[in-house]
């Protein structure tokens, strides 16, 4: 008897459901040995991090403020990813978007800017800018040297990092707290003005404004990746680079547009970490966080659809949300790591099932029958 | 002050040392590649051979020599047991290699099962006990700038040096080596002649793993012996490799000068920041920590600008079927 694998000619539609669930039915058992073998009992495990994502009191509202950033970086992804363009950089192009924006923030402060909006608006074009111009460095180095952009922009993410640690921890920046005694010795970021604070939706789930910009922007990846011309070329570049040298398009314009696409959406992200939640440059807060690494996850879970992207941010933001809120003996860090790698490795894994189908198939009968006494293993 | 203390000296001595990890994992990725996958998850396998190799050295008391060996062997059983995911996600399952690799990254790496495995058995808590020290080779060490570089070194240093011929010499001098080329620029021909494609790669992802592994317990058992939560113990290491290889243009040889040119820069912030000249400089940018900690990720970069603007020139290097999974029926 021997498995075999036939290309799919056509999907049926159930597979689209059925694969991503078996994925995760996959990997929610996997993990559960996991925990097992650590001494964990998965089912208390999985209850805790329901309530803890998703059904406790305010754990909505907790879920969305981890859901927000990588709803950016998963955007950012997704945008790159689509064109094989494997933009790691998110996690850099953020900490610029961050630095932009606080500095616009803090600029306008001082000139006693009160209007809401208008900080929103400023922060917004700041960071996005900044993080597209941090994007373009691996874009340009690969549409114009042919530099491998996965190494490029993942350098870039280390020099980002120690860029905005001396920006608050080794200078006495435009950036850092200098005013008091205390702030001096333990060095923080200064504060941004209070109007320059983003504000929320709804009082019983709190939804940040930055949740709902994502939701925005995906909404408008989706009608450019779908319903317009630079979005088709992306995808015949993606396909078949050749033949879209041959159609006459123009591969490396389309290689800068969509890393600065990338990377603005990443930038913004930036500016909405600053604006909706940390209200200052935080460098430890910000690195810690690894939100661009997990906006990879997002996006390789959405399979690069923006729209899937916020449903994936909201369920991995509540896992995150979960973990740290659980984080403790029964819940050590780095499991949050473990569990998101397994799921994202079934869902891999899985994909080979909406392309094949798995044919069992006894050995030939009539061919053993043929090849002869002379040559018994002739078949095989 | 003998010429051996002078910063030239340090420096180099530093770069064989700090490009070691590097050679092993290089050379470990230059394997997987010429088979014609691409692992992008070094820096995770390196992080946890480097957290399971620590965790050996706690576990298993004996003398330095029986435990420190066993490390080194724990080390590459664990790499090669993160990259036998990668395989069988590339290989059978025919994932994408470049996100197999991230996710193996993110799984592996410091938020994920080495943070997870350094929590749970505490391994941060723990002082080093046993650790690979440097080790005078025929009492040389005292030799004028040769001494301190090459016969002052950890066991470590020089095992990678019988590695990188063997490799060498596995690769163009054997059957298997001209086997594993085969599989890695044309595997539908290599199949026609009967080699096991698949097992072949399985085979060299896994020693690339392994390897990696290694690479990772260099830093954890000899360089800074011990293990610190989260990625700051390899930092960058393994993308480093990964870079290393196309420098060497998938040369083990070249890998080595390369690997030790990138150890110089990753112990150029260390050297300088120990410098004392530096320490009379005005404060300012330059009094700070943060652009040498940054200088090895720009150089590395600018080398890499450097190589690929050349390589696209001579069309010089990588494996023809690097990063595409190999189905017997669509060939």
């Amino acid at each position: 008897m021997t498995v075999r694998l036939e290309r799919r000619l056509d999907q049926p539609w159930w597979l689209n459901v059925a694969v991503p669930a078996g994925s995760l039915a996959v990997a929610f058992g996997i993990m559960g040995i996991v925990l097992v073998a650590s001494g964990h009992s998965p089912w208390h495990t999985y209850r805790e991090l329901w309530i803890s994502a998703f059904t406790g009191s305010g754990a909505l509202s907790a879920t969305l403020i981890s859901a927000t950033p990588i709803l950016f970086t998963g955007l950012a992804a997704a945008v790159a990813f689509r064109m094989q363009l494997f933009n790691i950089g998110a996690e850099g192009q953020l900490y610029v978007g961050a630095v932009g924006a606080s500095f616009v923030a803090l600029k306008m402060g001082d000139h006693g800017v009160t209007s809401t909006p208008l900080y929103v608006l400023a922060m917004c074009v700041a960071g996005g800018l900044l993080g597209a111009l941090w994007a373009l460095i691996p874009g340009a180095l690969r549409a114009f040297a042919h530099t491998n952009e996965i190494l490029t922009s993942l350098m870039l993410n280390y020099v980002a990092g120690y860029f905005i640690t001396y920006l608050i921890f080794d200078s006495a920046s435009y950036w850092r707290d200098i005013s008091t005694l205390q702030a001096r010795t333990f060095p923080q970021g200064k504060p941004l003005p209070s109007p320059a604070e983003w504000s929320t939706f709804g009082s019983s789930v709190v939804v940040p404004l930055g949740f709902v910009l994502g939701l925005v922007l995906a909404a408008g990846v989706w009608v450019l990746y779908s319903r317009t011309r630079f979005g088709f070329e992306v995808s015949v570049i993606a396909d078949s680079p050749r033949a879209a040298r041959y159609a006459g398009m123009k591969t490396r314009r389309k290689i800068l547009a969509v890393m600065a696409l990338s990377g603005l959406i990443a930038g913004i992200g930036g500016a909405s970490q600053i604006g909706d939640f940390t209200h200052t440059l935080d460098p430890s807060g910000l690195q810690g966080a690894a939100f661009g690494y997990t906006g990879i996850v997002v996006a390789a879970l959405a399979r690069y659809n923006p729209i899937a992207v916020c449903v994936v941010a909201v369920l991995i933001g509540g896992l995150q949300n979960a973990g740290f809120t659980l984080q403790g003996v029964d819940f050590p860090s780095g499991l949050v790591g473990v569990m998101q790698g397994i799921i994202l490795f079934c869902a891999l894994g899985g994909e080979l099932f909406l392309r094949y189908r798995l044919r069992v198939a006894r050995r030939p009968r009539a061919q053993a029958a043929t090849a002869g006494p002379a040559s018994p293993e002739g078949a095989g | 002050m003998s010429v051996n203390d002078s910063l030239l000296v340090v420096v180099l001595a530093q770069a064989v040392l700090y490009g070691t990890p590097l050679l092993y994992a290089a050379l470990g990725e230059l394997l997987a590649e010429r088979s014609g996958v691409l692992n992008l998850g070094v820096e995770g396998m390196m992080l946890f051979g480097a957290a399971f190799g620590y965790w050996v050295t706690q576990e298993v008391h004996g003398s330095d020599a029986a435990v420190l060996p066993l490390a080194v062997l724990g080390a590459a059983v664990s790499g090669a047991a993160m990259a036998a995911i990668h395989a069988f996600l590339t290989i059978t399952m025919r994932a994408s290699q470049i996100v197999s690799g991230l996710a193996l990254t993110i799984f592996a790496g410091g938020l994920g099962l080495s943070a997870y495995f350094g929590t749970e058995l505490h391994l941060a808590d723990k002082t080093a006990t046993h650790q690979l020290g440097s080790i005078n080779v025929f009492g040389l060490r005292s030799v004028p700038v040769l001494g301190p570089v090459l016969f002052d070194q950890p066991a470590l240093v020089y095992a990678s040096w019988g590695l990188t011929l063997a490799v060498a010499l596995y690769l163009t001098r054997t059957r298997w080596g001209l086997n594993v080329r085969a599989v890695g620029e044309a595997p539908a021909s290599a199949d026609a002649m009967g080699i096991a494609v698949a097992r072949y790669r399985y085979v060299h992802v896994l020693a690339g793993g392994a390897l990696a592994g290694v690479g990772g317990a260099c830093y954890s058992l000899s360089i800074t012996p011990g293990w610190v939560a989260g990625d700051t113990l390899v930092n960058g290491a393994g993308w480093i490799a990964i870079a290393l290889v196309i420098f060497s243009f998938w040369r083990a040889e070249l890998c080595l000068a390369g690997a030790y040119l990138f150890g110089g820069l990753s112990a150029l912030p260390f050297a300088l920041q120990a410098n004392e000249e530096l320490q009379h400089l005005p404060a300012g940018v330059l009094r700070t920590p943060e652009p040498y900690q940054a200088l090895p990720y720009v150089l590395t970069i600018a080398v890499l600008v450097v190589v690929s603007t050349t390589f696209a020139k001579r069309r010089l290097g990588a494996p023809a079927a690097l990063g595409t999974p190999y189905v017997r029926e669509e060939r």
